[in-house]
Order: structure tokens, then sequence, then C-alpha cells
């Protein structure tokens, strides 16, 4: 099945004002600039991103803040973005913070067709607040939903014309889970190789849960914190 | 004296044992990776989705595509394997991590911990501190005894919104190591030149002493 198109203005063309997307990445690990990019031009308004991390000022999700595009933020961490803390401060955005794992799992439950889970993330905090607690073998563990998002847009290492997925290193961590959660899903991949070109046996993300693909182009793949040692 | 940061990691470290897989959180603990006892042989795991975390690149060699939870680049050992972020929380979840080690602003005589929130100032959010410990087999908590203003963070209760109920087991201090019991703090050593009397007096929450405290040696 061909699910490849020309590029990121054509895979975001559906996503419009007051949209819900699922950004895959990890602080800027992973994350799909070209669609960002491309949704930073289109200057849609009113979304709501749900993505682990905001991105900084001027990379990532961080661009689509300063153009004022997000109206609610679903994360577990959103430090490092001056711009961020000023629209939450002042009120202009809307903040939801989940744990980690919890973030994670609600998006796997909803690629897995299960409406909610139970975790013991949170139990006893502010995050237990309004929801349902059940004790299973003497343990508390909070109720928890799998998220509704109308796209989720995703970088991938390899991918195919079917949209079978391959990611790289710790590049993977938020983008096969969204890639199954989201209503459409859009991929975007370093490399877009031709049909029969990735071994079935090393798939992570089946070309089933992907509805479009590009070719990304331009990738920049910034490093938020260059840690090193001496050569001894 | 009180120990110093690397002194603290240095200590976590000997608690390590042969064949843990071990989560380090940021600051203090990540130093832990830079005293693990030699003839040990210790997985760390690193949330954001790989087993195996080796030391930071060569200058040079930063791979954009591998870095840890704190966003560092980072290096792979033989033997490392990468995974997704659900798959990362959930051999967290299911107990396979021995070992998770983190920071925290205030911990109290039951184990509750607060470290993600201070109210009044921009929350950046709880990551994936909640779910490490809400799930590790085995929390110690590396902090310093007392706040700047010399008020100590080991209390009765957390006065700063929680992270964790009743989850910390140990606290290795720059002043003291407490194993956390149902009579509260127990004291088990100090550092060199700390009195007991010192960890009495900064010590807000209940603190149980038996017999002689020995000094921790470096």
């Amino acid at each position: 099945m061909n699910k490849v198109i020309a590029n990121a203005e054509e895979a975001i063309k559906d996503i419009s004002d007051g949209a819900v997307i699922m950004i895959g990445g990890f602080g800027l690990c992973g994350i799909p600039e070209n669609c960002i990019a491309a949704l930073v031009k289109k200057k849609v308004k009113g979304l709501t991103c749900i993505s682990n991390n905001a991105g900084v000022d001027d990379f990532g999700i961080g661009l689509m803040l300063q153009n004022k595009q997000v109206k609610k933020m679903i994360s577990s961490y959103v430090g490092e973005n001056a711009e961020f803390e000023r629209q939450l401060l002042s009120g202009e955005l809307e903040v939801e913070l989940i744990p980690q794992g919890t973030l994670a799992t609600r998006c796997l439950a909803a690629g897995y067709g299960m409406p909610a889970i139970y975790t013991p993330a949170g139990v006893g905090t502010e995050v237990a607040q309004g929801k349902e607690t059940r004790n299973f073998n003497g343990k508390d563990y909070l109720l928890e939903f799998a998220f509704e998002a109308g796209f989720a847009i995703v970088k991938a290492w390899k991918g195919d014309r079917d949209g079978n997925l391959i990611y790289h290193e710790t590049a993977r961590n938020f983008n096969p889970l969204m890639a199954m959660a989201g209503r459409i899903t859009i991929a975007e991949v370093e490399e877009l190789v031709p049909a029969g070109g990735l071994n079935p046996d090393s798939i992570h993300t089946p070309g089933i849960y992907v509805h479009h693909i590009f070719q990304g182009k331009g990738y920049q793949k910034r490093i938020e914190q260059r840690t090193v040692r001496k050569k001894v | 004296m009180p120990l110093t940061k690397e002194q603290i990691a240095q200590r976590i470290a000997r608690e390590l044992k042969d064949g843990y897989y071990v989560n380090l959180g940021i600051g203090i603990p990540t130093l832990v990776a830079n005293y693990i006892p030699a003839g040990i042989n210790v997985v760390l795991q690193s949330e954001n989705g790989l087993l195996g975390m080796g030391p930071f690149p060569y200058e040079g060699e930063e791979d954009p595509d591998l870095i840890n939870a704190g966003k560092q680049t980072i290096t792979t050992v033989p033997g490392s394997a990468f995974f997704d972020s659900a798959m990362s929380f959930g051999m967290i979840r299911a107990g396979k991590v021995d070992l998770t080690v983190l920071g925290a602003m205030e911990v109290s005589e039951k184990g509750d911990i607060a470290n993600w929130k201070i109210p009044g100032k921009m929350v950046k959010g709880m990551g994936g501190a909640m779910d490490l410990v809400a799930s590790a087999k085995n929390i110690i908590v590396a902090m310093m005894h007392t706040n700047p203003k010399g008020e100590s963070k080991l209390l009765p209760e957390c006065l700063l919104p929680l992270t964790g109920v009743g989850c910390v087991k140990k606290i290795v201090s720059d002043l003291a190591v407490l194993d956390v019991t149902p009579g509260g703090f127990k004291l088990l050593e100090r550092a060199p030149g700390v009195s007991t009397e010192e960890i009495r007096s900064k010590t807000a929450g209940k603190l149980v002493i038996e017999g002689d405290i020995p000094e921790m040696q470096f």
C-alpha cells in the first residue's frame, strides 16, 4: 500500500485550528522537525499538543509557542523554555503535567485499543485528585484514560512506502507509541527506502498504524546538553 | 566535615550489588556512575529508552540520537538495548529495576518524598519521578540534610507537594546515612567529623539512634 506523500506541507494539510496533535520526541531527540516547521508556516492556532516536552525557545515545539499556536500542552516536563514560562504565567497557555510513564502508557493504551489503564504513579499526590483509585493485591493504582488525538506526528530513522518504521537509538522514545495512538498518523523519515527495503523482523511500527509517510530533509538534530569526556 | 556531592555519590555506590539494574536521577545521582566498585557489574537504565548506559562520548563523537533522560549526550556499552518509553516505564513498574537513586527537596519520616514542585515557582514537571518512586523496589535519596537557610529537609511530614508516598528506603545526605524505618529515620553512619548531636539538631523528623554510630570512611 503506497502511503508516500511529497513533503511536510502536504502531510499536515488536514490539520486545522483547534486540533489535538501528538508530537513524538524526548527533548529535541527524535522530533519531527519538518512537520513542526510546516505547522509554524501554516500558522494553525489553538492547538493542543501532547508531547513529552515543549522544545526550547528557538527549536522544536518552542517555535510553535513563539508563534502563539499552542493553546494547551500536555507533557511530563517543560523546562528549558523561557517563552513557555512567560505564556504560562500570563495565562495564555494551559498546561497539564502528567507523569512520564503515564503519558507513555496512555499512548500505548490508545494504540492497543484499550480505553484505560491502572498505574501506581501519582498515588497520594495531587496527580491523583479527582481520579478513581483501585486497590489490587494491597497496592493502590490510579485509573488513567487512553489519549484521543486527531493526529500523531512522528519521526523515524527509516521507513518504506507501506508506512513501516524503524527508529534509531534513543530517538525512538515516544515515537512508536504516538504512531499507534493518532487517528491520523504522519511519519517523517530520514531515509525512505524502496518497497521491501526493510527487514520485516526489524520493524518497530507496522505500517497499519501509519497513514502518510514522507522523506524528511535538512535535519538539524540539535543537541540540548552536549556532554563529553577528554581522551586520555 | 559534611560530605561533598562526589562523596555522597561515592557512598551511595557502595550500595550497588553485582547484577543490579539501576536508574540514576539527574544531579548527584548521576555521579554515582563514576564510583561503581571494581568487580561489580551494574547495568544503568535511562528512562528515555536505554539499558546499558555508557560514559559521555569523546569530544567530536557526540550522537544527537543518543541521549540520557537528562538530555545529555552519552554512549552505549556492549550489551546495550534500546526500547520505547512505554516499555521503559513498564520495566520500572514491573519491578525489574533493582535500585533507583534520586534527589529530593524533602523526605518525611514515613518515606514520603517531595522533589518536583515548589508552590509559587515555575513548575517544570515531574518527568519520570512519580513513576519511578511509585514502583521502584528500592529507593535511595541523595540530598543535602538542610536547605540553604539551614532548615532540615528530613521532616515529620513533607510540606511541599508530594512526588510519592512511603517509598524512600534509605537517605545519603551530606551529614549522614539513614534508613527509613517504621520508627522514623534510623541513623546508620555519620559523615567524618560530624557529631550525632549535629545530625540530631538538623533532623526535624523522628530520629532513631541506637548504640555508637560509625563514621563513614573515604
